[in-house]
């Protein structure tokens, strides 16, 4: 009987996945052909989808490893780099170069897109691969400003190598390949890929690193491969992600890829939850929609017709800063903890938010009993 | 490639980098004394640092003080703002997990940023000036700043009054106390709340005095001024050994003199300076992981 | 408990706050099916870093684009029989955030035209989403060549790097008598980088020499052992082009350093009141390209500018600022006599247009560039800018 009731539900939550995608295909395919959303808050939804990637690589070393890294924006950089540098048109490069000639190799090569991408991701992940070497017997704090550290290295090095970068003058002109299917798409296989891994043999064992080294080694889990595989996935679909956001913009320059690049992803791990796939994606989303959305306040506005606010530019990002911080205070394990979304979880909602309310209500009470 | 110095080439850099060594040194000292007590990387500390550079030339511009009143008043009201810091964005995550707390402080930094751009508006303002720390003191050739002088012996007076406070006195035993562990230090009657608080205040104080000594030396004020010295800070106090005092001030001596010296012997590789004080960064963390004067810590099992 | 009834109230809060502004202030925002069908307002986006790295640049630029709506609404009253609205959207220095902007200038918006970016790198972030839905934008200080090539909706009204490079060579060889020169610019700036590069090529085809480079960071603030391993070379002239404050802060810690003869050479970013602010006494005698003066009237517009904006603003306008409000007057202009704001009717009023600004006629050839051929120089006397000498170059 039990299990009768546990296949019925199963076949439910399959069928509602399988209708929200089909959902998803035909909303895209409206946004796509008929200009449902507009250009704008098309390229909004085309980035919100890439960061979502970034943020799940970033989420698979920080969040499940347990391997607080802030070299992102480095392999980001580098996956748009190469992406750019290989599906920029061949004519098109040589103009480009008004300062130092090109290199005839990086002038020549070219790809398609989806091969560019691969090939930047992988180039990213060589070098997570080297930079791993070293700084992966780090822990904590120190694997975070070592990481961070080469991260900016690598920036340096784009700034300087101008024959092949371009430098500073930056690189335009790249073809907007990756429109809302291309980022939706590898937005959704990241997904799948990442569920499917947490699955696997691989996925527990890099859990168990998280949550104890000493234990997970003592299992006779070899810490180095296991730190060093999640540390090149992520630095991989890091750079995808950063071979996405070079189409969606149509230029890059190594300014863009500050550190200050990796905090911001970060956040949006946080806020969705470390540890959680869902929660990546949809702090992605939140976080750059309500980042567009929240634009009219550098407008000027008044609250309830009393007090005008004029214009000041920054009132947006001030706003923001706030709510965020409120964010941080009040829900510190971000939208979804370490849990993922489930049709079951969506149903069980309400009673679940009346439970959770009354542990805050109790753990209050208990609290103010200590205090006594 | 490599340019040897002339005598006085090398004499005059030495003097330039002591000064910035003893300009980060105040600065890495802040991080490193709020790192110790909560094992917490202070993102905000930079900001804090560009903050109280504007309080100085608010005080300035718009008060009309002079500065040996307004210098002190300025950080003085940052070592309130600290406190305040910690109170509204670090106390309330004193039971969660470590990453909440850096979470919170990169937020805190983005608040501050975007709240002087609001407020102070983006365009750059002059640091107010003191002219007799500006005057040139000619030895030879090489010619010096007066603030040159004042900069290594005013953090040698803080560091020697902190680590007196620090080992000597009943909130420094404190401080060291909540530093090993805050159950116990509670369980032993300490206020570990305003313990901490008094960390805040004087880490962010030093980080003040650093501000105004660095924006005598470089006058610029924009919201984004304390970035780099953040961050740089941050490296030299990794280097010295995070927590401890006086790696503080060996690794930010050790930066000043790594950034320095690489451009002056090794000028065709100007353009990537800022490159050295992370391959140095790395270097020593991969040799020494906790630091030059780091202790090194066995892992609980 | 407490915590999720403060959570709900400060969402409340912010709510209530979000409402008021879309019923009452919401100046600068069309709400929803308004946008399309209003044709009472001619639209100027105006497209600008107001925050981050570069936001000193994008608010002063804004200042001269403000004063110029003023100058004309006074002088020539309604564009069109209709009102100017200003849409400004900040770009954040950032060039993803700039990408994302220009799109809702002319999606959301629907703005008719254009005006800005600082920063090339911002400018063409937004350039593909001015080409694809044909918007005019027009650059006021983005000197980068990538700007407007292969993009016939971008258009610019200043001078372009290898223009003003070649200036400085010929003013620093020719005028100045110097043949070694020194070079200490930014490494991570494209402005810099390419001005070098053009200043470079220029000086030496002339016949002189580069005795030393050396490269800083944007956030560098200390350039002592650039100063000296470039003074070791004793050149002449060292030429630094980059940010201002940098500039600054780099001439005051040579002339510290005791070097007092050596003259500073650079570009037109230099000439801002900011130079003098932070720079002091130490940026005298330092020699800078720019697009006007002041003193000099090019036209009555010049000094009806300087005085305009000295009565609003306090201070001496900038070079960016006069040209931000360039930007401005060619748009009213070209939508004038386009007599609509269809972008292939201002498009070939653009060809053949003759702009009287206050940096002088403006013109654009084929690939949507102003046709300078004369720059000014300027030096710091006694606190202040001072003309010193034109150049034409041919």
């Amino acid at each position: 009987m039990k299990s009768n009731s546990s296949n019925k539900k199963m076949g439910l939550s399959t069928i509602l996945t399988i209708a929200s995608l089909i959902g998803i295909v035909v909303l895209l395919y409206m946004i796509d052909q008929h200009g449902f959303l507009g250009s704008y808050w098309t390229r909004v939804l085309r980035l919100s989808g890439v960061y979502a990637i970034s943020a799940l690589s970033m989420n698979l070393v920080n969040g499940f490893t347990g391997q607080f890294s802030l070299g992102h924006a480095g392999f980001m950089a580098i996956g748009a780099y190469v992406t750019s540098l290989l599906i920029i048109p061949t004519p098109n490069k040589a103009i480009q170069y008004y300062v130092t000639p090109v290199l005839d190799f990086v002038g020549k090569m070219h790809a398609p897109f989806w091969l560019a991408l691969i090939l930047g991701g992988l180039l990213a992940a060589i070098a997570a691969f080297f930079i791993g070497f070293p700084v992966l017997r780090l822990k904590g704090d120190y694997l975070a400003i070592a990481t961070l550290g080469f991260s900016e290295i690598i920036r340096i090095f784009i700034t300087n190598l101008i024959p092949i970068t371009n430098g500073p003058m930056g690189l335009k002109n790249i073809p907007a390949s990756a429109n809302i299917w291309w980022t939706t798409g590898i937005c959704t296989l990241t997904v799948v890929f990442m569920l499917r891994l947490m699955d696997t043999s691989y996925g527990r064992a890099i859990k168990a690193i998280r949550d104890d080294e000493t234990a997970a080694e003592a299992m006779g889990i070899s810490l180095f491969r296991h730190k060093m595989m999640a540390f090149m996935m992520g630095a991989f679909f890091a750079g995808v992600s950063g071979g996405l956001i070079a189409s969606v913009v149509g230029t890059i320059n190594p300014g863009f890829f500050r550190f200050t690049l990796a905090y911001e992803i970060l956040l949006i791990v946080v806020l969705g939850g470390l540890g959680s796939i869902t929660g990546s994606v949809v702090g992605a989303f939140v976080l750059t929609i309500s980042r567009e959305w929240l634009r009219f306040l550098d407008n000027g506005f008044s609250i309830l017709g009393i007090i005008k606010v004029p214009p000041i530019a920054g009132m947006r990002m001030l706003f923001f800063s706030v709510l965020l911080m409120i964010v941080i205070l009040y829900s510190r394990r971000g939208l979804f903890g370490s849990n993922e979304f489930t049709w079951a979880g969506l149903f069980a909602f309400p009673g679940k938010w009346k439970n959770k309310a009354a542990n805050l209500f109790d753990s209050a009470k208990q609290k103010a009993g200590r205090k006594k | 490639m490599v340019q040897w110095p002339t005598l006085y080439m090398f004499l005059q850099s030495m003097a330039n980098a002591i000064s910035i060594g003893s300009l980060y040194a105040l600065v890495a000292i802040g991080y490193t004394m709020v790192y110790g007590i909560l094992r917490l990387i202070n993102f905000a500390h930079g900001d804090i640092f560009m903050m109280s550079m504007y309080f100085a030339f608010y005080l300035v511009a718009a008060f009309a003080l002079p500065w040996y009143i307004s210098f002190p008043l300025a950080i003085l009201a940052t070592g309130i703002m600290g406190i305040i810091v910690e109170r509204s964005a670090y106390r309330p995550l004193r039971d969660a997990p470590r990453i909440s707390l850096l979470i919170s402080s990169i937020g805190v930094s983005y608040l501050f940023q975007n709240f002087a751009v609001v407020v102070f508006s983006g365009i750059q303002k002059q640091f107010p000036q003191v002219p007799f720390l500006q005057e040139m003191v000619v030895i030879g050739k090489v010619r010096i700043q007066v603030l040159t002088f004042v900069m290594p012996v005013v953090t040698a007076v803080f560091v020697a009054a902190l680590l007196f406070l620090v080992n000597k006195t009943k909130v420094g035993m404190a401080m060291r106390a909540s530093s090993k562990d805050f159950e116990t230090s509670r369980l032993m009657g300490i206020d570990v709340n305003r313990i901490i608080s008094v960390t805040f205040a004087v880490g962010s104080m030093l980080a003040a005095l650093g501000a105004i000594m660095w924006g005598l030396k470089y006058p610029k004020i924009d919201p984004y001024v304390g970035s780099m010295p953040g961050l740089k800070c941050f490296i030299a106090a990794v280097i010295g050994g995070i927590g401890n005092i006086n790696g503080a001030v060996v690794g930010a001596m050790l930066l000043g003199f790594i950034e320095i010296m690489i451009v002056l012997f090794l000028p065709a590789l100007s353009a990537y300076k800022d490159a050295f004080a992370f391959v140095a960064l790395i270097a020593i963390l991969l040799f020494r992981p906790t630091g030059l004067l780091g202790e090194k810590k066995a892992d609980k099992v | 408990m407490k915590r999720l009834v403060a959570i709900g109230l400060v969402f409340a809060m912010a709510l209530t706050a979000l409402a008021g502004c879309g019923g009452g202030g919401g100046g600068g925002q069309t709400s929803g099916g308004g946008g399309g069908g209003e044709t009472d307002v001619i639209k100027i986006g105006v497209f600008q870093p107001l925050t981050g790295a570069y936001s000193a640049g994008g608010t002063i630029e804004v200042q001269g684009v403000d004063l110029a709506k003023k100058y004309c609404e006074e002088k020539f009253g309604k564009l069109l029989g209709k009102e100017v609205e200003l849409v400004i959207v900040d770009n954040k220095s950032d060039t993803v955030e700039a990408a994302t902007a220009a799109a809702k200038l002319v999606e959301d918006d629907k703005v008719d035209i254009v005006l800005g970016s600082w920063g090339s790198g911002l400018c063409m972030a937004g350039g593909d989403s001015f080409k694809n839905s044909k918007t005019i934008a027009i650059g006021a200080s983005c000197t980068n060549p990538n700007v407007t090539i292969g993009n016939d909706y971008y258009y610019r009204i200043c001078f372009l790097d290898p223009f003003q490079g070649t200036v400085l060579a010929n003013y620093a060889y020719n005028t100045l008598g110097a043949t070694k020169v020194a070079a200490i610019y930014e490494a991570t700036n494209d402005y810099a980088v390419g001005l070098y590069n053009f200043f470079k090529e220029a000086f030496e085809t002339l016949g002189g020499e580069i005795v030393e480079t050396q490269m800083y960071q944007t956030e560098d603030q200390d350039f002592n052992s650039q100063i000296l391993t470039v003074m070791a070379k004793e050149p002449e002239i060292i030429f630094a082009p980059g940010v201002e404050s940098a500039a600054a802060i780099m001439m005051r810690q040579t002339r510290e350093a005791g070097y007092n003869d050596v003259i500073f050479m650079g570009g037109d970013t230099w000439e801002t009141p900011m130079l003098i602010d932070l720079g002091g006494e130490f940026v005298e005698g330092c020699i800078v390209t720019t697009f006007f003066d002041p003193a000099a009237p090019l036209n009555d517009i010049t000094a009806e500018f300087v005085e305009l904006y000295t009565a609003e603003y306090g201070t001496p306008p900038a070079a960016f600022t006069a040209l931000g409000f360039d930007s401005y007057l060619t748009a009213f202009q070209a939508i004038t006599e386009a007599g609509s704001t269809d972008s292939d009717a201002i498009m070939a009023v653009l060809e053949n247009i003759v702009v009287k600004g206050v940096t002088g006629d403006i013109a654009f050839n084929e690939i949507g560039d102003a046709i300078k051929n004369m720059a000014v120089l300027k030096t710091v006397q006694n606190g202040e800018f001072v003309f010193m000498d034109t150049v034409t170059i041919e």
